[in-house]
């Protein structure tokens, strides 16, 4: 099938995924809906259980605990990849989707070393040397800001640091130069030294490869230093999606807004209290009938107790799930209170 | 001609406390490395740096939780350096840690308050003798109350509870002895963003209440900027930087200070991050000669391959362990 090139990159539709539990379908992710443009990198953030990993898990294929249901679509590049076959799912992974994740350990095999396991990846996929790929696995450790690449390529994984191993994770998952790497909180473990090194190289990755990057992180710092566009979930449903910039200076949501405010400032007053939000997410099983975040929210009332809140479009690109901007009561915008937080 | 004020207590002070690990092969890990330190009562001291540089350790020792290798540690004016726990049990109830991960503190097969009341059982009251069942009861409720859970909590275990509402009980039962010095280590880490500034704003609540003193260890510069007046910034085992809480994040003079508080990912969109800092943390089993922050500093020069810094005085409360420190921004 021809690659369909007007379409966006990555179009998700009424992605549902709902595990079985109690006899019953427990609805994780309900109805998710996103694009990704070609060299973008969207922010995918949200608490931890809100359905982040098992959107991205979905994307890939890689759901297959036994009685689990995926339903609605996933295009690539205009192809269609909820139910394909899984021979032409493993060919379509590693060479156009690649995917990281937050402990390394878990893609590398601990008995080989990192530059064999690269060489093997590039391998599986395209008809090369050895010498051939050894060269690419060693140009791309390079890349990766890997010091002494050649060497790093013949030792164990164990036998790296932390940061060395994610920028080795990095390189595995772009030897075949994919055209979506999905990243699921790929810094959440390093520290933040180290972190600002893996962050600068995924900024700079659409420049080197072409690629666009799904960054997945409960960080909304991260979020803002490296994600064009911004995807929030909440319990399982998308809250708010828009350009980095509208999102933070002028949030639809107030999941959003809230989560925001409740970020301590570096700089800038330091207030008495935080503005917190009370209470805990609910999960997938005993989630409200309304608005998930009704029992949380400042502005809950009759008007959201009854379905799900739709996705309201609020400006270019820009959608939140609430009712407040449909009833002339939009959030004002937040960008002063922003701004007190930038370095002297 | 006045008299000089006696010079307040410390609650809690270090002397050139050092802590060394046997790892194998007849090597040692100095995890903390010659630390002399003073915590003021009623005053927040925050300790952040990355991972390995010996905050928890330097937190254990403090509390006298681990063996010390060399050094002193004095609480509340008295060295209990090498106190055998016999003697240092009717010191354990005014010194309290809090751990990073509520569930693996908290008895599973236990109610919240049975949890509660484990330590009023274990340990006699003020007047010496055992607390009196409607005592402890009354204490129970009262801590429910002091860390904003209700009392129908109680009858509950702690799987049943979100990991927010667990760092609340593990809060309460720290506070149960009615301690004067909590070291909390990573207190709010595990937890998600919108349930940590709860947590966050429940350590400013207690302060004010009841005029704890805490060492705070987190590696989120902003939540420790939030709960503490001041901060100790650690590298390898020693201090390199410290100062009231605003002086040292806002005008850092140590480099690595400076490294650091610049690679905080601000959630403000347009703020270019700086240039990373080069290089992976060297191995505490092996540290650098001279000033262990060299391999990656950017303003090393040859002096600093062989000389050790040591903290000196920056400005009012400032101290820092740098040959050539920044200049005040
Ligand atoms: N195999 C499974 N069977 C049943 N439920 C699952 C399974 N995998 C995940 N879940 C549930 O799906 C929900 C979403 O999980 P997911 O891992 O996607 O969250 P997340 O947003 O990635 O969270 P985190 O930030 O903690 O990584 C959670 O409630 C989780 O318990
Ligand atoms: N029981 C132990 N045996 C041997 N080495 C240890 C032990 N405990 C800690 N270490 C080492 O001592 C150093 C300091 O560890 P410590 O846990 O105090 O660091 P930390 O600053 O709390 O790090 P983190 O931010 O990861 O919690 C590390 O190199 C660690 O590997
Ligand atoms: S729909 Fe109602 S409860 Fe939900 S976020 Fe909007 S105002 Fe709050
Ligand atoms: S002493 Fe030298 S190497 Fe160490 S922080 Fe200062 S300038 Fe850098
Ligand atoms: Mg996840
Ligand atoms: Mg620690």
């Amino acid at each position: 099938m021809p690659a369909d090139r007007s379409a966006p990159l990555l179009d998700v539709r009424d992605l549902c995924i709902g595990f079985p539990a109690r006899g019953g379908m427990v609805p994780i992710v309900d109805h998710v809906s996103f694009t990704m443009p070609e060299a973008g990198i969207l922010g995918l953030v949200g608490e931890s259980g809100s359905g982040k990993s098992v959107t991205a898990m979905a994307i890939m294929g890689l759901i297959d605990a036994p009685g689990v249901r995926v339903s609605g679509s996933v295009r690539f590049r205009g192809r269609e990849l909820i139910g394909l076959p899984p021979r032409q799912m493993r060919r379509l992974r590693g060479r156009d989707i690649a995917m990281i994740f937050q402990d390394p350990m878990t893609a590398f095999t601990p008995v080989y070393t990192i530059g064999w396991q690269i060489d093997e990846q590039i391998r599986a996929h395209e008809r090369v040397t050895r010498a051939q790929a050894r060269a690419r696995t060693v140009r791309i450790l390079g890349e990766m800001g890997v010091p002494d690449p050649e060497r790093v390529a013949r030792r164990y994984p164990h036998q790296l640091s932390g940061g060395l191993r994610q920028r080795a994770m990095i390189a595995m998952a772009l030897s075949c130069n994919p055209t979506l790497l999905i990243a699921d909180e790929p810094t959440t473990a390093l520290d933040v030294t180290v972190q600002a090194q893996i962050l600068d190289l995924i900024r700079s990755l659409r420049g080197m490869h072409g690629s666009s990057v799904l960054l997945i992180t409960h960080d909304m710092g991260v979020v803002a230093q490296t994600c064009d566009s911004t995807l929030v979930l909440y319990s399982g449903r998308v809250a708010e999606t828009g350009p980095t910039a509208r999102v933070f200076d002028r949030p639809g949501h107030p999941y959003t807004a809230a989560l925001l405010d409740s970020i301590p400032p570096l700089y800038g007053p330091r207030p008495d209290r935080l503005p917190a939000i009370s209470g805990t997410p609910p999960t997938p099983m005993d989630r409200p009938a309304g608005c998930a975040f009704g029992p949380r929210c400042a502005h809950v009332h009759a008007a959201c107790t009854t379905t799900p809140p739709a996705l309201v479009p609020l400006g270019p690109d820009h959608a939140a799930a609430c009712v407040l901007p449909a009833e002339g009561t939009p959030l004002p915008p937040r960008i002063l209170r922003a701004s007190n937080d930038t370095c002297p | 001609m006045t008299a000089t004020p006696p010079a307040p207590t410390a609650l809690l002070a270090v002397r050139n406390l050092s802590k060394t690990y046997h790892v194998g092969h007849g090597q040692h890990l100095t995890a903390v490395d010659g630390i002399s330190l003073s915590v003021m009562p009623g005053e927040m001291l925050g300790l952040v740096g990355e991972s390995g540089c010996g905050k928890s350790t330097l937190g254990r020792c403090m509390l006298r939780l681990t063996d010390i290798s060399a050094g002193q540690v004095m609480f509340e004016g008295r060295d209990i350096t090498t106190l055998p726990e016999r003697h240092l049990r009717p010191l354990r109830p005014r010194m309290q840690m809090v751990f990073q991960d509520s569930s693996a503190c908290l008895n599973p097969r236990r109610r919240v308050r049975d949890l509660l009341a484990e330590p009023l059982r274990v340990h006699p009251g003020p007047d010496g003798r055992r607390r009196p069942g409607a005592d402890i009861d009354r204490r129970v409720h009262d801590l429910m109350d002091l860390v904003g859970l209700s009392a129908t909590a109680l009858a509950r275990y702690p799987h049943e509870f979100s990991g927010g509402q667990r760092q609340r009980i593990n809060i309460a039962r720290a506070l149960a002895l009615s301690p004067r010095l909590i070291v909390a280590d990573e207190p709010v880490s595990a937890l998600d963003v919108s349930v940590q500034a709860q947590i966050v704003n429940l350590f400013a609540d207690l302060q004010a209440r009841l005029g704890l003193t805490y060492v705070f260890v987190a590696h989120d510069l902003a939540v420790v900027r939030q709960v503490s007046n001041r901060v100790a910034v650690m590298y390898l085992g020693t201090i390199v930087e410290i100062g009231p809480t605003d002086s040292v994040l806002h005008h850092p003079v140590h480099p690595y200070t400076a490294a650091l508080t610049a690679a905080v990912p601000r959630p403000v969109v347009g703020a270019r991050p700086p240039p990373p800092l080069g290089g992976d943390i060297p191995s505490p089993v092996n540290r650098p000669a001279g000033c262990r922050f060299h391999t990656r500093c950017p303003y090393a020069q040859d002096r600093c391959r062989v000389d050790e810094p040591v903290l000196r005085p920056i400005r009012p409360g400032h101290e820092a362990a740098c040959h050539f420190p920044l200049a005040p921004s």
